[in-house]
């Protein structure tokens, strides 16, 4: 018999986004409970405590911790919002730009060397400016708009003397001259569900440096262009971010897979709380009917 | 609505109706971040500094 589903909300901080999914789930009377990534651990012989969640929602401020998380519940069969296998996607820039290339999404022009040596010739190959990332991060931390060669080479050295392992995988994007704004839409499931500029004079536009949320009305080509992306790194419960290209158009810029909605909410008057609660729902009543009818076969 | 200290500089900060454990807070005084670790009595750390994997 399906019973009421438990659901676990694993968080590192109480952001506004997560009092708002806690309100949710407590306005829709959910059986859920808080797990704070700190204070929990996984026993692999005793997956039992776990298994009885129906669900649980990732909202891990720490890719390392919420990516090992869902990893650990989805062996033990514990489905998550968002799974290990698009956490994996989206939590690695250039695994998502590979996934977008090979789906034929449109983004801006990605190249990738493992030396700085090597860096600095694909940089002058696609001529500057350039921006350079680190694969894994977030909030605009670390980003580099490298306008000349000199410029190349002295963040090329930071990075490989300075920085751990990971920024020895040099991502280098083209820079785009964008309208001062770029877009962040919200994809739940099959849906676009809403979208925000996020405009700013700097050229990081991100809403954690500042960047300030105005509605940008959905389109088709948003739309379409939103739900490619979000197909392209597994889908679920998603934030993609366009920019505008002046030659190329909208172009996919990068999918997150533990949405901040701080700003997309307010500017928008779309209660993506809600929505996320009700995608989670949705995710647990599948499981548990899954699981009704591998035990009716057995 | 109950008041805590800040653990950096001591200043009184009114924790407001609503306010959750593990919210994070600033310090109108110093600017430092604090961690709601307890409601009832209320209580504050500093709050963890940002690593380099955090984000969405």
């Amino acid at each position: 018999m399906i019973g009421k589903p438990h659901i676990g909300v694993l968080f590192s901080r109480v952001r506004v986004e997560e009092k708002w999914i806690f309100s949710a789930l407590e306005k829709r009377a959910v059986d859920y409970e808080r797990l704070d990534d700190r204070t929990i651990s996984f026993d692999l012989e005793q997956p039992q405590p776990w298994q009885a969640f129906d669900a649980v929602l990732e909202r891990s401020i720490s890719f390392t911790s919420g990516l090992n998380a869902t990893r650990l519940l989805n062996a033990f069969g514990v489905p998550t919002v968002n799974s290990a296998a698009v956490a994996e996607v989206c939590g690695d820039k250039l695994v998502t730009s590979a996934r977008l290339a090979q789906a034929g999404v449109p983004q801006p022009h990605v190249m990738t060397a493992f030396t700085s040596e090597a860096a600095l010739e694909a940089i002058e190959t696609m001529g500057y400016p350039v921006v350079l990332k680190p694969v894994v991060g977030s909030w605009g931390r670390l980003l580099a708009k490298v306008n000349d060669r000199d410029a190349a080479e002295a963040v090329l050295e930071h990075k490989a003397t300075l920085g751990s392992t990971q920024h020895s995988v040099f991502y280098i994007q083209e820079y785009i001259q964008k309208p001062e704004r770029d877009i962040r839409a919200a994809v739940i499931g099959d849906r676009v569900i809403t979208a925000i500029y996020r405009k700013s004079e700097h050229w990081i536009t991100n809403t954690a440096r500042g960047g300030e949320g105005e509605i940008c009305p959905l389109t088709p080509e948003i739309e379409d262009l939103c739900l490619r992306a979000a197909n392209a790194v597994g889908g679920g419960v998603l934030a993609v971010d366009l920019v505008e290209h002046p030659q190329k158009g909208l172009l996919v810029n990068e999918v997150n897979h533990t949405m901040e909605f701080h700003s997309l909410q307010p500017t928008s008057g779309v209660d993506i709380a809600g929505e996320i609660v009700e995608y989670v729902l949705k995710t647990a009543n599948s499981a548990q009917h899954s699981t009704q009818i591998e035990e009716q076969v057995c | 609505m109950s008041t805590v200290n800040c653990v950096e500089c001591e200043a009184e900060i009114t924790l407001e109706d609503g306010t959750e454990v593990g919210e994070i807070l600033v310090c109108p005084d110093c600017g430092v971040d604090l961690e709601v670790t307890s409601l009832n009595p209320a209580a504050l750390e500093l709050a963890p500094m940002e690593q380099e994997d955090w984000g969405e």
